[in-house]
């Protein structure tokens, strides 16, 4: 009796260590960005940083105005999520509710296929498929573009869009779709307006966690937006990313230097933006449970 | 069994001969399964069954688990078929066969209430109750809120919501979710209602309010009701029909039944000998 009590206590524990560990480690990750990054403010106010317009990191004397990688970030990550999230979440529903069973493996058995290429595949591709193909399409001067890179890291939220949400929506309990048809709803209102409704929490669930790929992804954005940091005028020019700044420079710093601080604090913004978009879902996600 | 309905046809059509009353009587059928066969794949769950009944009469589905009670309501409704089953036989909806028409319509005519509560889970109690009246495309008439009052009325769980409607549908005990479903489904005023089990998950304050409330609608509507509580098949139906083994053992007035059935196996199962 005493000694399982002492097990169920030891076992209690060892789950909420490992809990607590995941919060350490983030708590860690944060507290290394700022500590090697937060030294750039002494030098450049963090309004510059964040909003003045130029990102000349290696002229004399250097300017570190992140708003081109900024905006570069959100040009493609928003048209990456225009593209991926009807599409995926389209797709999820075709799979879970329509699509015939044989169709269905197929569809599935591909989602998975395309989630396990790396994204340095996907880069290389989008390169030298999409890329000129955006060039000729509109008459470009370089088909590297922020549309080219929304395009490509569309591919690679879509796998986790549409494998997350279609669980989501095949684990809406049969007996609602039931009730639905019962009532006399089609069978395209009982996926829209029951079934979609009821997998709403897993589906934002799904968008997030596809987004959230897309903002950290690097390799592939690097490769097909272009890296010009400027301030972008339309989808159609060469954007460069946050992420894709902290790769291509990192290399080139000095360790402890000005430029090596201004790259941690980019990833501090990136830790920031997030923290916002995962707090977001998160209000939304207790929001809809209630 | 096949000697009862041989002999339920011989009788009408000799009574017809003689009474035209009969004849307008029969034209008040609202439901009529004919040789119902249905199955799953291969297995049949349902065998020959036939069954009348009347406009504004509850009909009381017993019979042992199994016996396919559930089967034969979900194939008045054309549910069956959503669940993967297959069906032979003519089943008629005030006289014309409902495989005839689009199954949509056909529930909007004949609807349901399931065994386990049902409500919608991302709705209010109010849009549950609306849900059929917005996917019916009957919502642009303007008297959603009147509609949504009238059925909660109906289903005896207005006083108990009247203050609390845009609380999630969930969030209401089992008894008020069940009765809840019993609204959602009379919102969009069905013809036939179809409950199978409805009380069975609940305690007897919210049966008997389902049982009061059945004796209420049967001024509407016609009611088929499975149950697995003899007393509850004994108060509110007219007639009972009793199945065993996916065939009709026996059908007939539900005093009878209860008191003086004329088949064996049926005397055992009412009184509780087997099942
Ligand atoms: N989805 C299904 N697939 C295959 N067989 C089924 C399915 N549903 C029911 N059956 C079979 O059909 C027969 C009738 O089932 P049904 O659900 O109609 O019984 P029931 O009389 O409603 O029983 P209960 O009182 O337990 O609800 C049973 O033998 C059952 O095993
Ligand atoms: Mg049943």
């Amino acid at each position: 009796m005493h000694l399982r009590k002492v097990k169920e206590f030891i076992i209690e524990r060892m789950i909420f260590l490992s809990g607590i560990m995941s919060i350490i480690i983030v708590a860690l990750i944060f507290i290394f960005l700022l500590k090697e990054g937060l030294s750039i403010f002494w030098r450049v106010p963090i309004s510059d940083f964040l909003f003045a317009r130029n990102w000349y990191p290696i002229s004399d004397p250097p300017q570190f105005g992140i708003l081109p990688l900024i905006l570069g970030s959100i040009l493609v990550t928003a048209g990456a999520g225009v593209i991926s999230i009807p599409i995926g979440i389209a797709s999820a529903l075709f799979i879970a509710e329509i699509a015939p069973r044989k169709t269905k493996e197929v569809l599935k058995a591909g989602i998975e296929l395309l989630a396990a290429i790396p994204s340095v595949v996907i880069g290389f591709i989008g390169m030298v498929t999409l890329g000129p193909f955006i060039k000729d399409l509109f008459h470009l001067s370089t088909g590297l573009t922020a549309l080219s890179g929304s395009i490509t890291l569309a591919f690679m939220a879509m796998p986790t869009i549409v494998s997350i949400a279609e669980d989501a929506i095949t684990a809406v309990p049969r007996q609602y779709r039931d009730a639905a048809i019962a009532m006399g709803a089609t069978k395209w209102q009982t996926t829209w307006r029951i079934v979609a409704h009821a997998a709403r929490p897993g589906m934002v669930a799904a968008v997030m966690l596809g987004i959230g790929r897309v903002i950290g992804e690097t390799m592939a954005v690097m490769m097909v937006t272009g890296n010009a940091a400027l301030i972008p005028h339309s989808i159609l020019q060469p954007v460069r990313t946050l992420t894709a700044t902290v790769a291509a420079e990192m290399g080139e710093t000095v360790q402890g230097g000005e430029h090596y601080a201004a790259l941690f604090a980019i990833g501090i913004v990136l830790f920031i933006i997030t923290f916002l978009i995962n707090g977001v879902a998160d209000i939304y996600l207790h929001k809809t449970k209630k | 069994m096949v000697i009862i309905r041989i002999k339920g046809t011989v009788m009408i059509e000799t009574l017809q001969k003689f009474s035209p009353a009969i004849v307008s009587h029969k034209m008040d059928l609202k439901l009529e399964a004919k040789t119902v066969n249905a199955f799953f794949g291969k297995t049949q769950a349902l065998q020959n069954v036939s069954l009348s009944i009347e406009k504004n009469h509850v009909v009381a589905i017993i019979g042992p688990s199994g016996c396919g009670k559930s089967t034969f309501l979900r194939c008045l409704n054309r549910m069956h078929e959503v669940a993967g089953g297959t069906m032979n036989g003519t089943i008629l909806l005030d006289g014309k066969d409902i495989h005839e028409n689009d199954p949509v319509n056909l529930r909007r005519r004949v609807g349901m209430v399931f065994q386990k509560a049902n409500p919608f889970p991302t709705m209010s109690i109010f849009d549950n109750v609306a849900a059929g009246l917005r996917l019916n495309g009957m919502a642009h008439n303007g008297h959603i809120a009147e509609i949504v009052e009238r059925s909660l009325q109906q289903a005896a769980l207005w006083n108990e919501v009247k203050d609390s409607l845009s609380k999630n549908g969930m969030s209401i005990s089992g008894g008020q979710q069940q009765r809840l479903c019993i609204a959602r489904a009379l919102a969009v005023n069905p013809e036939v209602l179809l409950m199978d089990e409805p009380a069975s998950a609940l305690d007897p304050i919210p049966t008997a309010k389902i049982e009061e409330l059945i004796y209420e609608l049967k001024k509407d509507y016609t009611i088929i009701i499975v149950t697995h509580n003899m007393q509850q098949a004994a108060r509110v139906s007219d007639e009972t029909a009793f199945f065993y083994l996916g065939e009709i053992i026996e059908f007939d007035n539900t005093k009878k039944i209860f008191t003086a059935p004329s088949i064996k196996q049926t005397e055992d199962y009412v009184t509780g000998r087997f099942g």
